[in-house]
């Protein structure tokens, strides 16, 4: 140091590093219109597709008769799987070991499904081409409901796999049968809980709880441009891709053509939320278009397509069994659950985990003997399911759990903060070994909850419930008051190689980061943002690790030309995974910083020490070389042993995933004749380890909650008996408005990841997680007074009339 | 979300109009806002050859006092109704529901006369009309004639207007000052059809009704104006008895369906609540508008 | 089918083309202007990502053929920005307040404020959620898009004060 350096606070400062709530560098385009998408993105001679679609949820598909269709002028193809079959494209591997149809062949399996994919000069040429073509069907059976489509006379669906009775995660028992996934002890818990059963200082309660059937429903839909350049050889696609370089593999495997010569770029993409993880037949048939034709293709679905077809979430019911003591301490927990796939397993999941990490199911609880076994099945309906705004399954996990402790707690007539307190897992317990598989790596539970229960004054919202109550039994009042509580550990950050894959390719992630002679920075990733601030927030991480200022950083992400090999974004994994290794990376350019500041300062490098953005000499603090001047001197020394230049990349491999977590509170006033909710207050608190920008954390929050509430009062993917979507458009799929999203209150404690670089947890996807929990616990609790157990979701406003009915609060 | 091809045509004047209608026939289909027409043409539910834009028709603008009448022209906007202080003083009813219907921009757009045209059921306008007493005038090539909102609708998405007559104007008798008023509408979310609606119009005078008029939205296949329901309130002193008689009355006059919003147990009870709503908060105003 | 000649100014310049009549404004505006900042998000006139202002109204430019628009003046997002070129005060204030995340209805939404706060330049908060009710958004929960309006509102309101 000498006079002229500022203090250590007011560099850190500068630097806009971690913990800084850095305005977003992203906004200068979006704010302006200047965002580019993928519709936005138009070529020289680009062709338009649109698919026909089925109407019906089960079919065969007798004739397709495409003359009309080309016939029209400015059509150019219209292809069905008759014509992708040579190139074995008409059928495609999934992402959980399944494989889907691109183009019906022979038959359709749900409603909206692609028949034909129409090529055409521009989108209303294409729209009008696919009302001409004549697709002749003929009926056969629905099955819509997961339990009736394991009866042995049920209809199959799957003749293309009837005969297999080895799936791609073990044996299959029925044709409509996907697979069983068990974890934990069957054994050790159903001793347990017929124990409990038979004791007089035990209660069971048990329970069917539904996670319905939902969307992620981006404000942007699907999309691609495919353009093969036949001249060098090179395909080139731009879409909405969470997992770009994924992409990038699995095209070159079902294509043929070679990796090096494949180029993926993800533009901006509008919200993804997991519906942009997998491969869409839409991508697939626009690629084949492009080679085809020799010119770009372009396909966007609408709103419509996006309900109906792309890969929906939920559809879980989750059958519980808790046991505990008659003083509240949990013994024991079962759940058989049951997953509705549609028509094909399409579920983005790491391949060992055909139902995703359900099992963190015994959530924040200390829970000793438990068994999980899930048994997906095929049903017409659309195929999937992707993690919506959570990890994979993680929702589904939490929800049932929170939900299971509610009603326990009602069994035990216990407040349910109380049982959650009674049985949380203590901070000395960590890292906790949770009895269905999971190292959970740190937590302080009670902290949390404590914090929320002071700040939302729970004790006098109950007290003010319970005057609530009896002002409703006297005839004062028509709305109940409902006090949702949820406490959530979520499981994030896929994963360690070992145990996570998406289709073989290890769930790493990367950050390479070169610096340039006059000090500022570029670095990449193989994460992408859709709208999560990633170009805002890497630059933070980098920022305190290698000194140089985050406004002095681009961070790029999505080019598959450019970008080091990664798994994408989804499942809260940024952070944990990509954000390590840009740690990780940083932290290997600064060692070789430090061995350049030594060579220039004529010191070894142990005498050096880190000071926010130089290397000090110890004991002689005049003495100091800063990150930018050993940028300039790495193009510029002849340092013996080190080569010139700056640069480093990291492939991060974490050694477990990280477990962020959280303890929300809700307070909401149900009208029990209209059935309307309206949410009067949402306190959330999240611990997501090191918190790298609050500004974009509380968006985070907000967003998520939002997605919840949705979800929890009325937001469904419906089919009737027939399979007919009932909730395709907007209108009746419920998106919350600003009049109906309510305030959020926010708030936060650290419990740093102790095997994480910077500590960090993830959260992007919490709010969801909590959220629903939360809500719904709230719904359910309004009636608790009167009686009432559990609904199921949504609790839009006929079906909470539907409970105040039923429990004769009609008068 | 593409709709078919047609040809559009913008004509100046009501009986250039009326005129192109006479002469394309079923193929033609006017223009007013078209934030009902436009959407089902994007399904391909609707693909009128002919599109007649009136958004240049002067006539069909305005809103005018002509003597015990409030008179709109049909091109006049959701924002205009919204807008005008005129109106919110002597038919206050309208702005409460305009300001219920859809969103902003669509509001921008969207016409009196549309919403009560095309005899959706869902719209809100419609109901509205019957419980003021609305007159609508047709004019085509026989000329104009007036036929009243409570004969107008005959089914879903069937009116008493010719295919070649326009909706040209409505006329609304002015209540009498001091009316009490309420539109209550439960709906899943802001800006959505009525899951139930009530309209309701009323005087008093001495702590009893003198007239009240009911109409009821979305819960059968036609707005429901339920003369039996206002006869229930008409002469009573509004409290417990007669709103239940006139919830009864209701009843027996609606025919509500399933659908995404819930099964007919739900909306027939709903449709009670949300009646009693409208009539506690229409006689409140009366009150308070005597005092 | 034959093309119809339409003339409208967008974002202060005279526009001039050929287009189908059953050509939707948000495409015409997107394919033929390269306006590319009024985003398709639906089909059922919901979303609001198109939203642009005609002639002084916000409108939904998915539910309005070209031919509508004939004649009309036309404000997208691209022409939020002041004269002199800078931002205006609802863009800096959506940055400021970070109200967008993802961008996609950003646009829309901007545009939407503008016109709301030219009709009511001092909203309540109860109001502006009123305001926006037909721009949906995935991403922020809606609480720092409310909070950017108020703030730009607040800060015209006082630049207007100022010059008085």
């Amino acid at each position: 140091m000498n006079e002229q350096t500022p203090p250590a606070t007011e560099r850190a400062e500068k630097l806009k590093g971690l913990g800084c709530a850095r305005k977003r560098v992203e906004d200068a385009r979006f704010i302006q219109g200047k965002g580019n998408y993928v519709d936005d993105i138009k070529m020289p001679g680009m062709l338009f597709g649109d698919f026909v679609r089925s109407p019906y949820a089960h079919a065969r598909v007798v004739s397709v008769d495409k003359a009309a269709a080309l016939a029209l002028p400015g059509v150019v193809a219209v292809l069905t799987a008759a014509d992708l079959e040579p190139l074995n494209l008409h059928w495609m591997p999934t992402l959980a070991g399944d494989k889907q149809m691109v183009l019906a062949d022979g038959k359709v399996l749900f409603q909206g499904q692609e028949v034909a994919f129409v090529v055409a000069e521009d989108r209303y040429i294409a729209a009008d081409a696919v009302e001409l073509v004549e697709v002749e069907y003929e009926e056969l059976p629905v099955v819509t409901d997961p339990f009736k489509a394991l009866d042995p006379d049920a209809p199959v669906l799957r003749e293309d796999i009837a005969d297999q009775k080895e799936g791609a995660h073990g044996p299959r028992r029925h044709p409509n049968h996907i697979f069983t996934w068990e974890q934990g002890d069957e054994a050790a818990t159903n001793a347990v809980l017929a124990g409990a059963a038979q004791s007089e200082n035990a209660v069971v309660v048990e329970e069917m709880i539904q996670y319905h059937r939902c969307h992620p429903c981006p404000l942007e839909t699907c999309g691609c441009v495919a353009s093969m350049d036949k001249v060098n050889g090179k395909l080139t696609v731009w879409g909405t891709f969470q997992a770009p370089h994924a992409v990038r593999t699995i095209a070159s495997l079902i294509s043929g053509i070679a990796e090096h010569n494949i180029r993926i770029v993800s533009p901006d993409i509008g919200g993804g939320f997991g519906t942009k993880v997998g491969v869409y037949p839409g991508y697939i048939c626009a690629i084949v278009a492009s080679i085809v034709t020799g010119v770009p293709v372009k396909w966007v679905e609408d709103r419509i397509e996006n309900l109906i077809a792309t890969a929906f979430a939920r559809d879980y019911w989750m059958q519980g069994k808790i046991a505990a003591t008659k003083d509240g301490k949990i013994t024991g927990l079962w759940c058989h659950t049951t997953a509705d796939h549609g028509a094909f397993d399409a579920c983005a999941d790491p391949s060992k985990f055909p139902a995703g990490f359900m099992n963190i199911c015994t959530g924040s609880y200390d829970i000793p003997t438990a068994w999980l076994a899930v048994d997906g099945v095929y049903t017409n309906k659309a195929p999937g399911g992707v993690a919506y705004r959570c990890s994979f399954r993680v929702t589904e996990a939490s929800y049932f759990i929170e939900r299971m402790i509610d009603i326990l707690a009602i069994k035990l007539d216990m407040d349910p903060v109380e049982l959650r307190m009674k049985n949380f897992i203590r901070k000395d317990q960590f890292p906790y070994q949770s009895a269905l598989g999971w190292e959970y790596d740190s937590g302080d539970y009670h902290t949390a909850m404590e914090k929320v229960l002071k700040a939302v004054d729970y004790d006098g919202l109950r007290r003010e419930q319970a005057a609530r109550v009896e002002a409703f039994k006297r005839g004062e009042t028509r709305k109940l008051m409902g006090i949702g509580v949820s406490h959530f550990t979520e499981i994030v950050g896929a994963g360690p190689v070992k145990n996570c894959d998406i289709l073989g390719l290890g769930m790493f992630d990367s950050c390479a980061i070169r610096i340039h002679p006059t000090g500022s920075v570029t670095a990449r990733l193989g994460t992408i943002s859709q709208g999560q601030g990633h170009a805002t927030t890497f630059a933070q991480i980098l920022a305190s690790e290698i000194g140089i200022p985050a406004d002095d950083i681009t961070v790029e992400e999505g080019d598959t030309d450019t970008a080091p090999y990664g798994l994408g974004t989804y499942g809260s994994r940024s952070t944990p995974v990509a954000g390590a290794a840009a740690a990780m990376a940083g932290r290997k350019i600064r060692a070789k910083a430090q061995m350049i500041a030594a060579w220039l300062l004529e010191v070894h490098d142990d005498d050096l020490e880190w000071d926010v953005d130089r290397f000090v000499v110890k004991g002689a603090p005049e003495r100091f070389k800063t990150m930018t001047e050993l940028a300039f001197a790495a193009y510029n020394q002849a340092v013996p042993g080190l080569e010139p230049g700056l640069e480093a990349v990291s492939y991060y491999d974490p050694p477990n995933m990280t477990f962020p977590f959280g303890a929300y509170i809700s307070v909401m006033d149900i009208d029990v004749d209209t059935g309307e909710v309206e949410i009067r207050r949402f306190y959330a608190l999240d611990d997501c380890g090191t918190r790298i920008n609050p500004m974009i954390i509380e968006g985070q929050v907000h967003g998520g909650l939002t997605e919840a509430v949705a979800i929890v009062l009325g937001q469904e993917i419906a089919y009737d008996e027939d399979g007919n979507v009932m909730t395709g458009t907007l209108m009746d799929f419920f998106l919350p408005t600003a009049v109906e999203a309510p305030h959020y209150e926010t708030d936060h404690t650290t419990t740093p990841s102790p095997h994480h670089p910077i500590g960090a947890k993830g959260v992007g996807e919490s709010p969801n997680v909590g959220g629903v929990s939360c809500l719904a616990n709230a719904v359910n609790d309004a009636f608790r007074a009167f009686g009432h157990v559990h609904a199921q979701m949504p609790h839009d406003h006929w079906r909470v009339w539907k409970i105040a009915e039923g429990l004769g609060l009609h008068g | 979300m593409i709709p078919g091809p047609f040809e559009y045509h913008r004509p100046a004047s009501l009986a250039e109009a009326t005129g192109l209608l006479a002469e394309l026939g079923d193929d033609a289909h006017v223009l007013a806002g078209g934030h009902s027409l436009i959407p089902m043409m994007k399904l391909r539910m609707a693909a009128p050859e002919h599109l007649i834009d009136l958004q240049d028709i002067a006539e069909l603008k305005g809103i005018t006092r002509e003597g015990s009448e409030i008179v709109i022209g049909a091109m006049t906007t959701q924002h205009d109704l919204i807008a005008s202080d005129e109106l919110a003083q002597a038919v206050p009813l309208i702005r409460e529901a305009a300001l219920q219907i859809a969103d902003p921009q669509v509001r921008y757009l969207g016409t009196i006369g549309g919403n009560v045209a095309n005899g959706d059921p869902g719209n809100d306008m419609p109901g509205l009309m019957q419980c003021l007493n609305a007159t609508f005038e047709l004019d085509g090539p026989n000329g104009n004639r007036h036929v009243a909102a409570r004969d107008f609708y005959q089914g879903a998405f069937v009116t008493a207007r010719g295919d070649d007559e326009i909706l040209s104007r409505i006329r609304i008798p002015v209540p009498a000052p001091g009316h009490g008023f309420a539109y209550e509408k439960l709906k899943r979310k802001i800006g959505d059809y009525a899951t139930a609606a009530a309209a309701v119009l009323l005087t008093v005078s001495g702590g009893r009704c003198d007239s009240a008029s009911v109409a009821m939205t979305n819960l059968s296949d036609t707005p429901v104006f339920a003369a039996e329901a206002g006869a229930a309130l008409a002469g009573s002193d509004l409290g417990g008895a007669a709103t239940d008689a006139a919830v009864a009355a209701m009843l027996a006059a609606i025919d509500p369906a399933e659908d995404n919003r819930g099964p007919v147990a739900f909306k027939k009870h709903v449709a009670g609540v949300i009646l009693k709503r409208a009539i506690a908060r229409a006689t409140k105003r009366a009150n308070e508008r005597a005092a | 089918m034959a093309k119809m000649h339409v003339k409208m100014t967008v974002n202060g310049k005279p526009v001039e083309a050929l287009a189908e009549p059953r050509t939707l404004l948000i495409h015409f505006l997107r394919e033929e202007m390269c306006l590319t900042g009024p985003h398709i998000g639906c089909d059922t006139t919901h979303c609001g990502a198109c939203t642009v202002d005609l002639d002084g109204k916000s409108v939904k430019s998915c539910t309005i053929f070209v031919g509508q628009a004939n004649g009309a003046e036309i404000t997208t997002i691209e022409g939020i920005a002041n004269a002199d070129g800078s931002l205006h005060v609802l863009q800096e204030m959506f940055r400021e307040h970070h109200g967008l995340q993802c961008g996609f209805c950003t646009p829309g939404m901007i545009v939407r404020a503008h016109r709301l706060l030219a009709e009511n330049p001092d909203p309540t908060e109860a109001e502006v959620r009123m305001g926006i009710s037909g721009n949906l958004c995935r991403c922020t929960g809606y609480q720092n898009i409310v909070k950017a309006i108020l703030a730009a509102a607040a800060t015209l309101n006082a630049e207007k004060e100022a010059a008085e």
